[in-house]
């Protein structure tokens, strides 16, 4: 079942790419019913879906096959409630983007089917078990999105794209190298997560269990991305065509986050214990430091891409105070939900402002502020959705935002004060930039030339982002109640 | 005496098919030297699927342990006569119909049985015959077009091999004084108490010679100027076939005799490794020449193939990884050069714009082999490169894991520097009629890459199993 949903979108890329040659949108049309399909599979999963505990326990929808036997790696997918959520989220941003590809008319065969096979790859992440499977994932993402930026995007996407594979392979050779390092301190030998969580082998090795913590935190944080590994990020987000920086924002960045979860905490404990007030500092600092260059941008594009760096400095801050002794457990549970709420919810509002982005680049071919004025006048589905993005961004009661931040922060203050303090300074900072980013863009006298509304297949691809946003955040009890058996679970391990 | 001929019969119909094919090549007509072609296909099927028959009962140690028919003397078998069988679909019209056609499907089978002989010696004498065997062919190859770019080519590839070949023999000759014997059998038992410099010396001669076949650094300087003054498929062939060859002798070498020989062997070809991998990416990097590109790779590739000979006899999993590798790179790198052949672009990186629209399959052919020679998974060479690192770190060389990775990414960056104008569009862009035989290789070059890393797992079992 599993596999099904993992490999139906690189099954529906391949019949695409053999089509010779589909006649006018049939191909995007193909993509939206292959994404629809997969869709209501991992719905299927999510409703029989018993909510096991996770990690050392028991997975659900387990399948297990022997692969590389000599080293110890074999095809291990499964889901529990860290990996679930991210999985629906996935499928719902590929499904957005398949329905917003109505409007691209480069190539639409190829667009299409990279589009699947990115799927397929990030589906395939977030359900590997096996660290050699888990990398295999993580580096084919990377191939995928430097095509849809070379090949799709504009101004200089060919250099972006360069630094983006650059930077972020030698984050997944770092990665390579705590697996190997993980590998080789296992007895026996093995790749296989589960059986690495359950022996937990370095955790009377604090040195070398370090440096392996240092390799896998080194590649998992290039691809969060937290500071000071954040560089690649804005210039692959502004030269990205919209769907590509949505799939990179929505989906891609938890790849990082998604490691720390569940690989870096459940194999490392003691480790992940002994660094995690390092850990809280990269978050604070990257919440801040995120929070600060996005007030300074005046491109609205970079401004969202910046603000991925703070969000995702809220995850790293939660999970690190989840590992800080200090605190009660039930507290550092709610941190790791809150964690990954934080995932699904940027995932949904940043997938929502990307796309909303590429409405801005379509009409106007610039994301300068400075160039907009007024727009609300002539837009207001664009101007409506825009703004129910941004609080919901901002973190406003009533959004996702809302839910995934007030669990990390009160998870969090326990464990660590002084930086859960220091991090709300950097809601307040984002509340101001967003707002400001609104009133340049929506308000004011209008600009010369005109800005037609969202056409029908934008709203359809954002709107239900944000219905659901606002879903999640209304009644978050369905969401909550699958992850947070799986975010005890991990907790358990870090602290028993 | 336990001499089997029958067990050399994949040498034998080597070299059987390399002397019929001269023969045949006297009497036929110059348009009708294709036969010869389809002979020597023939003969590498009849001697893959020779090959594949040997390897459920594999014999040990023949004539008197000089030569060993075992897992790496098969590994090599097949997966040179593989990659040679590529190799003979390359050859575009600077070789069909030329005078010398026989003869070059000749030279390239005998050159191709000298690195068989290469991979099983077991003893030193046979290792130098084989020396002789897999280099002098291909002298003759590089300066085939008898242009200036070939002569050169062949006469630096000449003196280069004639110097190392006299060190390899002198080698040979001191490890024959400090042991008492030339066989590895006996090496083995002799070298540990044998006088130390004498060790030292005969050892570092002998993968002196080793280092030339493999294009390893300091014995690299041949390969660019081969690469990109030989025609192509010669060009394939030097910079894939003989390294099968050599590092399988190499590691033979450093799991037998040397292994509890005097002297830190395994840092030294560590050393070397790091050299290889380092000093070809930092020469790759601002190549403007596809060719020259592709040759600097293939000595970083060495580097990243010495890594599971150092840790040779030290780990379980040294011997699967290195077969692993070693088929994977072969497969890649001949796909690499089939596109360059198939596609008769110009020679420069820049000439390569647009080459994606004329030739999508092609591109798309080259990006798996280029991106597989980077590692990407699910190819060959990332499971290759996956257990190389693996069995090196577990033999005790962290530091050499760490370098070999900063180099893959490195590598990441002059691959990209190739496949990036590819897929821009090129004004005025005619439709460039590809060569079919070599566009067949790549194509199934490419898949064979994707292939052996998707069914790596039975793969590596088969090694594991039998050795």
């Amino acid at each position: 079942m599993l596999s099904i949903v993992v490999f139906l979108p690189l099954v529906a890329a391949l019949v695409l790419l053999g089509w010779p040659r589909p006649p006018g949108r049939a191909a995007t049309w193909a993509w939206i019913t292959a994404s629809v399909a997969d869709l209501v599979l991992v719905v299927a999963v999510w409703l029989t879906y018993d909510g096991g505990p996770g990690v050392t326990e028991g997975f659900g929808f387990e399948e297990r096959q022997p692969w590389i036997p000599g080293v110890g790696s074999s095809y291990h997918v499964g889901v529990d409630g860290l990996s679930l959520p991210l999985v629906a989220l996935t499928a719902v941003l590929f499904l957005a983007c398949a329905v917003h590809g109505l409007g691209e008319d480069r190539n639409r065969r190829t667009y299409a089917a990279l589009f699947l096979f990115l799927q397929t790859v990030c589906t395939g992440l977030f359900v590997s078990l096996d660290l050699i499977l888990f990398f295999v994932f993580f580096d084919l993402s990377i191939v995928g999105m430097y095509f849809v930026i070379a090949g799709w995007g504009h101004g200089q996407a060919a250099r972006a794209a360069l630094k983006f594979f650059l930077y972020t392979f030698l984050g997944s050779l770092a990665l390579l190298l705590g697996f190997i390092g993980l590998y080789v301190g296992s007895d026996p030998h093995t790749f296989d997560m589960v059986e690495l969580a359950r022996s937990a082998p370095l955790d009377d090795r604090p040195v070398f269990g370090g440096l392996v913590l240092l390799a896998i935190f080194v590649g998992l944080a290039v691809k969060t991305p937290t500071f000071p590994f954040h560089t690649w990020l804005p210039p692959a987000h502004t030269e990205a065509p919209a769907a590509g920086s949505a799939i990179l924002a929505g989906v891609l960045l938890k790849m990082g986050t998604f490691g720390f979860v569940r690989i870096a905490m459940p194999i490392l404990p003691e480790v992940w214990q002994t660094w995690a007030w390092l850990i809280v500092v990269v978050g604070v600092v990257s919440v801040l430091w995120g929070a600060l260059v996005a007030l300074a941008q005046t491109s609205f594009k970079r401004l969202v891409a910046y603000t991925s760096v703070n969000h995702m400095g809220y995850v790293v801050l939660a999970l690190g105070a989840a590992g800080m002794l200090g605190g009660d457990a039930v507290a550092r549970s709610v941190a790791v939900t809150g964690a990954v709420t934080q995932m699904v919810s940027h995932g949904l509002l940043t997938g929502a402002l990307f796309l909303l982005t590429g409405a801005m680049w379509d009409r106007r071919r610039t994301y300068e502020m400075s160039e907009y004025g007024g727009v609300a006048g002539t837009a207001p589905r664009f101007a409506a959705l825009l703004a129910l993005a941004a609080f919901g961004s901002l973190g406003l009661p009533g959004f996702s935002g809302f839910i995934a931040e007030f669990q990390i922060f009160a998870g969090s203050l326990g464990p660590a004060p002084v930086a859960t303090v220091l991090a709300v300074l950097g809601i307040l900072v984002t509340a101001g930039l967003f707002l400001w980013a609104l009133q340049r863009i929506l308000l004011g006298p209008r600009s010369d030339t005109g800005f037609p509304d969202l056409r029908g297949h934008e709203t359809a691809a954002i709107a239900p982002l944000m219905g659901l946003a606002i879903v999640v955040g209304l009644l978050p009890a369905w969401l909550l109640g699958v992850i947070e058996p799986a975010a005890r679970t991990v907790v358990d391990l870090l602290a028993p | 005496m336990n001499e089997q001929p029958l067990e050399l019969l994949p040498e034998l119909l080597l070299l059987g098919g390399a002397v019929s094919g001269l023969v045949l090549g006297l009497f036929l007509p110059r348009r009708r030297q294709w036969i010869v072609r389809t002979v020597a296909a023939g003969t590498l099927v009849a001697v893959l699927a020779a090959s594949m028959v040997a390897a459920g009962r594999l014999a040990g140690p023949v004539f008197d342990g000089a030569y060993a028919v075992d897992v790496p003397l098969n590994v090599a078998r097949i997966v040179v006569c593989a990659a040679t069988l590529l190799v003979l679909a390359l050859p575009g019209r600077d070789v069909i119909g030329h005078p010398r056609e026989t003869e070059f499907y000749t030279l390239l089978l005998l050159a191709a049985l000298g690195t068989i002989v290469l991979a099983g010696a077991a003893d030193l004498l046979l290792l130098v015959a084989a020396y002789l065997l897999a280099s002098i062919p291909l002298y003759g190859l590089a300066g085939f077009a008898k242009d200036a770019a070939g002569t050169e080519a062949a006469l630096k590839y000449y003196l280069m091999g004639a110097f190392l070949g006299v060190t390899l023999l002198v080698g040979v000759t001191l490890l024959y004084g400090a042991g008492g014997g030339t066989g590895y059998v006996q090496l083995a038992e002799a070298l540990p108490g044998a006088p130390r410099v004498a060790v030292a010396v005969g050892g570092l001669a002998v993968l002196a010679g080793l280092a030339f076949k493999l294009g390893a650094v300091p014995a690299h300087f041949w390969v660019p100027d081969v690469t990109e003054g030989a025609n192509t498929p010669v060009a394939a062939f030097v910079t894939t076939v003989p390294k099968v060859g050599a590092v399988l002798a190499a590691y033979r070498l450093l799991a037998g005799p040397l292994l509890g020989a005097p002297g830190d062997w395994p840092l030294l070809v560590a050393i070397l490794a790091a050299a290889s991998m380092t000093l070809g990416n930092l020469a790759a990097f601002f190549q403007d020449s596809v060719r020259r590109l592709l040759a600097y790779s293939t000595v970083s590739q060495v580097g990243y193939l010495l890594m599971a000979v150092a840790v040779a006899g030290r780990t379980e999993l040294a011997l699967p990884s290195l077969s692993l590798y070693v088929a994977a790179y072969a497969v890649t790198n001949v796909g690499a050069f089939a596109v360059v052949a198939a596609v008769r672009a110009g020679p420069r990186v820049a000439d390569w714009q647009g080459v994606a629209r004329g030739q999508p399959a092609l591109a798309v052919a080259l990006v798996v082999c280029l991106l597989g020679l980077v590692g990407t998974p699910p190819t060959g060479v990332f499971v290759g490169k996956l257990t190389v690192f693996t069995t090196a770190a577990e033999g005790g060389l962290g530091w050499l894991v760490v370098v070999a990775a900063v180099n893959t990414v490195a590598s990441l960056f002059y691959y990209l520097r190739w496949i990036g104008p590819m897929f821009r569009a090129a004004p005025g862009q005619a439709e460039r009629p590809a060569e079919l035989t070599a566009r067949f290789a790549a194509l199934g070059a490419a898949v064979l890459s994707v292939a052996l890393g998707v069914a790596a797992g039975p793969l590596l079992d088969a090694v594991l199993g039998t050795s």
